[in-house]
């Protein structure tokens, strides 16, 4: 692997991954909204 | 008249919505888009994609959906007629083509699914060890003989099997059905995928059969080509994988949002749902079929199957017969492979069945075993079709007309109608209510101006896309030699472009012409019947209100 290549997949690895783990541990730790 | 099912639980509700994003395309067309369109290059506009077009349409849809399901409406019809308030019937009509596309879509896809299936149980079977699987699939398929028609017995039951087991997943409803498959499927798809790419990405010399490493797959992959940023075609390749990986434009989103209750949150939910099939199709889906080919078969016949843009063959044809490699581990691999293949499908198609069923339970107040009864034998008909024309092209006629272009025609609509009819004050406020994330107030924005002007774009694009570069077709016009069609535009395959002759019959015997334009007519009969069985839910169920 060329060393542009690494840098392209570890900064989109990076995002993705740090998207995808918060947004879902955000899911998993707040809890449903009841209706009034 | 109107359901009372809601989602069991949150996190159900998100993975069966990331379930319904992700497919068979993360995994088998995202890696060969990526390397054909400048590799790593091609990551800034999908990502810039996915951040300008993708994550708002999701929170148009998944608003959409809250909304119609405020107002007892589980389909595509009933919410759009309630985006207009009433005022505006023929919305309804344009809520058609999210059944419309889902019943068809759901058609030819629940049959590719079946082979998935089918490819887990002769994997397992070692079938791949005595048969080559470009051998077996034509033969599979009924496709070997040379004529437009096939009656595959083993692919036919295989598709009665995977058709009667959506059906009866769809049968057990939301809860025990729907979310129950995405609890199971989405874990083991995740545990399938990682097996299979720390095994694909760690082959080396020592192992036998490997030629070159599959890191040398992962560079051209990701090797950036600075030069295709500049390039359209990169763009719209870029745009256009973003689009259709996140299942948008169909009215299953709408419909699993319909669920929600009014103050529960869709900003976090669609967030998360669509990072996720961002993390199985960019970390899992780029690491398995081109490095794990390259490992086997060398740079070069990877970069000459992957031409085009697509993995299928890769991973149909080439991956089974690699796995032999793997001594005890090959059935296992190969069940792995097209086990997450098949998770990818049915958590997919369970999406594409739901709204029938909602739009049958709302309007005609019909039993959810019914109408999940239904939902099989329209699926089965029009199914039957792509099995036995796929060698004249049904399928594929299926997959463009249905899977490709009604989707970015639907979305055009619904980013149209939710900014300019329902206004955006009215959308951002369904969009923020109950929010779990505050989304940056520029995406109202962006909503308004950016997102349609992607989808046109790309629908701009599917009509009018030249054979060959972009570039290269407006210098072409700029020196008055005309626009080169591709005989994949939309209006190239209506004027059947490319082709020597567009005859039906030739010597008496009919053509794949005939199944083309045959297919396209049929299509065009169920969208109007669609329409047809709308207006007279809507004439039986307010017959006052004109």
């Amino acid at each position: 692997m060329t060393r542009t290549a690494w840098i392209m997949l570890a900064a989109t690895w990076t995002v993705v991954v740090l998207f995808a783990a918060r947004f879902f541990l955000k899911v998993l730790r707040t809890p449903p909204r009841e209706d009034d | 008249m109107t359901t009372k099912e809601q989602w069991g639980t949150r996190v159900g509700l998100v993975l069966a919505m990331a379930g319904n994003a992700v497919g068979l395309g993360n995994f088998l067309r995202f890696p060969a888009q990526a390397a054909q369109n400048g590799g790593g290059a091609f990551l800034i506009p999908y990502l810039v994609s996915f951040v300008l077009m993708g994550l708002p349409l999701l929170w148009v849809e998944w608003a959409i959906g809250r909304h119609g399901g405020q107002h007892g409406h589980h389909s595509a019809p009933g919410m759009f007629d309630v985006l207009g308030g009433g005022r505006r019937p023929w919305l309804k009509y344009v809520g058609v083509l999210g059944l419309f596309t889902n019943i068809t879509v759901a058609a030819y896809y629940t049959y590719l699914e079946s082979w998935t299936l089918a490819y887990v149980f002769h994997s397992v079977v070692g079938t791949f060890r005595a048969i080559s699987p470009t051998e077996f699939f034509p033969r599979y398929l009924g496709d070997a003989g040379g004529s437009i028609f096939a009656l595959p017995h083993e692919a036919l039951f295989w598709f009665v099997l995977t058709l009667g087991l959506n059906v009866w997943v769809l049968s057990r409803g939301l809860v025990k059905g729907i979310e129950t498959a995405a609890k199971i499927g989405m874990p083991l798809l995740l545990l399938f995928g990682l097996v299979l790419a720390v095994r694909g990405l760690t082959l080396g010399p020592a192992d036998p059969g490997v030629v070159q490493s599959p890191l040398v797959g992962l560079n051209f992959v990701w090797e950036p080509k600075v030069s295709g940023l500049l390039n359209p075609t990169t763009w719209l390749a870029a745009a256009g994988q973003i689009f259709f990986t996140l299942s948008v434009g169909m009215g299953s989103i709408h419909c699993y949002a319909s669920y929600l209750k009014a103050k529960q949150d869709v900003a976090l939910n669609a967030a998360s749902a669509g990072w996720m099939n961002e993390f199985v199709e960019v970390v899992l889906g780029g690491s398995l079929i081109i490095p794990i080919a390259t490992a086997y078969l060398g740079l070069a016949a990877v970069q000459a199957a992957t031409t085009g843009g697509s993995g299928f063959s890769l991973g149909f044809l080439t991956l089974p017969t690699l796995f032999n490699h793997w001594g005890w581990f090959a059935p296992v691999a190969g069940a792995m492979w097209f086990g997450l293949l098949f998770f990818a499908g049915v958590t997919s198609s369970l999406g594409m069945g739901q709204p029938l069923l909602a739009f049958m339970e709302d309007e005609y107040a019909m039993a959810r075993r019914k109408a999940a009864l239904l939902f099989g034998a329209v699926v089965l008909a029009l199914g039957f079709l792509c099995v036995w024309l796929y060698p004249g092209g049904a399928f594929d006629e299926f997959d463009f007309w249905t899977g490709t272009f009604s989707l970015v025609v639907f979305a055009l609509c619904e980013a149209f109608i939710f900014v300019r009819i329902f206004g955006m004050e009215r959308g951002w406020a369904e969009i923020t209510r109950g929010a779990d994330l505050r989304i940056p107030r520029i995406f109202r924005g962006i909503i308004t101006y950016v997102t349609p002007a992607f989808i046109l774009v790309i629908f701009l694009g599917a009509l009018i896309q030249p054979a060959g570069e972009w570039v290269a077709a407006f210098r072409g016009v700029a020196a008055g030699e005309g626009w080169p069609l591709a005989p994949g535009s939309v209006i190239g395959r209506l004027l059947h472009a490319g082709e020597a002759d567009a005859s039906w019959f030739v010597d008496g015997r009919p053509t794949r012409a005939l199944v083309q334009d045959a297919t396209r007519t049929l299509l065009l009969l169920v969208l109007v019947g669609m329409g047809l069985l709308v207006r007279h839910a809507w004439r039986r169920n307010r017959p006052r209100a004109g």
